[in-house]
């Protein structure tokens, strides 16, 4: 009923378009549903962010003399930066202290995210488990991270405790989706063939689900790496988490010290881009 | 001799993950030394966090209340999010054009926006609020910014890559009948790549408004500064409420740009 009305109805629009066309300057142009859900959603799109701009609340700021400032601001940060409230020694460990944090939080939700994406994957499980995971994660990964440390802190106290935990579970929610559907994009022939000789359920995610995604959980972790040490930076300074980020807000938001907020950038650029090429490096090693 | 073939590839396997294995519990030993962190207060906090959570994290009559402020709060982080992306999706697009391979005008202009790209996206939208923070103060601009250059590093890097995979062939078939350069880009590149393009800006709303909460509690702006205000205050009550607008927004968000890549892709 539904297929033949809108087969009719794509020929109604063919015929259509033939008369359009003939004679005419011709279009070529995808034209269709597809085609009106993009220039609804850039339409959609441009109007928010028009009306957001006529809305917000600037608080009567002078707009030419910030950009100015700012620039200035930028040039002074980069090119005379330089340590002033902590020595380059303090600097590295609390460089290292991030770094630290972020390794360990991507290890525990790897460890996690692993047991939980064999459970929520379709293949894999049973689907009403499936579909409870899938939803208490995105429940998860909708707070931010920083609201998390911060209920965490409540109890746990203000430290690495609450910082790991909170920074855990935003990784958990983003790998376990990422986990369960590399499972998902698994052969069936595999899986079938080994439940066919008899194989258990762990002899089958040992034997043939972990090794044949092994690379691609690889690289899906070592991008939640890069992603988690950047959020790390952005925790020690906006919930006091500890690590660089904590200096960077006290340097910016406490001694308005310019060329320190500067000198501690290019330490989270420099490690950041070094992550970023090993990320990239591994990524087409192992899945090209 | 099949036999032992089949038993050294899994000798070899075994110490593949044995020694592998090794490394990450070194790696973990030494991370938990720097960072001080307690295993077992990490383990037993988290049903007591949940535990604290279930007690005292919960809306009640009185915060109901504060909604209209909530509200008003979560209406402007959402139209900064919005606004923040689609204006960097605009830069990032020309940026992509430049750094993508098919596209590109020359390799000078392909390394620098592609190193361009990747200095802005490492550094992290913390780090730009403080930069921000200097000039334009408690403001709403200061957010604007700070997700507008992040988003930027990230959209060009996923438009590079989108505008690679997706438009190589149909620009082959443009410059073979003679295609300026402008007819290429607007009868193939975009049409080609516009899906997925739409699909990037769609996920970095969602993630923005999750950073526009972040840097509300650095700059003291929006929806995080007014979380922080309840938290602080110790009215749990009513930053909970605050929560759970933000989980509703992020669910709506996340619903929608679902419904639309369903629609396109």
């Amino acid at each position: 009923m539904e297929s033949s009305s809108t087969i009719s109805l794509n020929t109604l629009k063919k015929k259509d378009d033939a008369i359009k066309y003939s004679g005419k300057k011709i279009r070529i142009a995808a034209v269709g549903g597809s085609q009106t859900a993009i220039n609804m959603t850039l339409f959609v799109l441009v109007a928010a962010t028009v009306y957001g701009f006529l809305t917000f609340d600037y608080k009567s700021m002078d707009f030419l003399r910030a950009v100015s400032l700012t620039l200035g601001n930028i040039k002074t940060m980069f090119i005379e930066a330089r340590l002033s409230h902590i020595t380059l020694v303090e600097a590295f460990k609390e460089l290292s202290i991030t770094l630290g944090l972020s390794i360990l939080t991507t290890i525990i939700a790897a460890a996690i995210a692993l047991i939980l994406g064999l459970l929520s994957a379709r293949n894999l499980s049973n689907p009403k488990i499936g579909n409870v995971i899938k939803a208490v994660v995105a429940f998860i990964r909708a707070v931010p991270t920083v609201l998390w440390i911060l209920i965490f802190a409540v109890s746990a106290g203000l430290g690495s405790v609450a910082a790991i935990i909170g920074l855990s579970f935003h990784a958990i929610g983003y790998l376990v989706k990422a986990y369960s559907e590399t499972f998902e994009e698994i052969d069936y022939g595999v899986i079938e063939a080994l439940k066919a000789s008899g194989a258990s359920w762990w002899q089958i995610v040992f034997q043939a689900v972990i090794p044949s995604s092994a690379s691609y959980l690889m690289a899906w972790t070592f991008m939640r790496f890069e992603i988690n040490f950047m959020v790390a930076v952005a925790m020690g300074a906006a919930a006091g988490a500890g690590g660089i980020g904590f200096d960077l807000f006290m340097a910016g938001g406490f001694y308005f010290d310019v060329r320190e907020v500067g000198f501690i950038t290019y330490m989270i650029l420099g490690v950041a881009l070094v992550l970023e090429v090993i990320s990239t490096n591994i990524k087409n090693k192992l899945l090209y | 001799m099949v036999k032992n073939e089949g038993l050294d590839i899994f000798a070899v396997r075994r110490r593949q993950f044995f020694i592998a294995g090794l490394i990450i519990a070194a790696i973990t030993i030494v991370s938990t030394a720097i960072t001080q962190y307690d295993p077992v207060k990490g383990i037993t906090s988290v049903p007591k966090a949940l535990w604290w959570m279930f007690r005292n994290f919960y809306p009640n009559a009185n915060a109901f209340t504060r909604l209209p402020n909530i509200l008003s709060k979560l209406h402007e982080t959402f139209f900064l999010a919005v606004a923040s992306t689609t204006t960097a999706a605009v830069l990032a697009f020309f940026f992509g054009l430049m750094g993508s391979k098919t596209t590109k005008v020359n390799d000078a202009m392909c390394k620098i926006s592609r190193l361009v790209a990747s200095v802005f996206r490492n550094i992290p939208d913390a780090v730009w609020a403080m930069i921000f923070l200097f000039s334009f103060g408690q403001n709403v601009l200061t957010g604007f910014f700070a997700l507008f250059f992040v988003t930027f590093g990230v959209l060009a890097r996923a438009f590079i890559e989108t505008i690679d995979e997706a438009s190589h062939a149909s620009v082959e078939a443009l410059q073979a009948t003679g295609a300026s350069y402008f007819q290429i880009v607007f009868q193939a590149v975009i049409p080609s790549s516009i899906p997925q393009v739409i699909s990037w800006i769609l996920y970095m709303i969602e993630t923005n408004i999750r950073g526009a909460t972040l840097i509300g509690i650095l700059t003291g702006t929006g929806i995080g500064h007014l979380f922080l205000l309840y938290y602080r205050s110790l009215n749990y009550n009513t930053a909970s409420l605050v929560v759970i607008a933000i989980i509703i927004t992020v669910f709506v968000i996340e619903f929608i740009s679902n419904y639309v890549r369903r629609l396109i892709l």
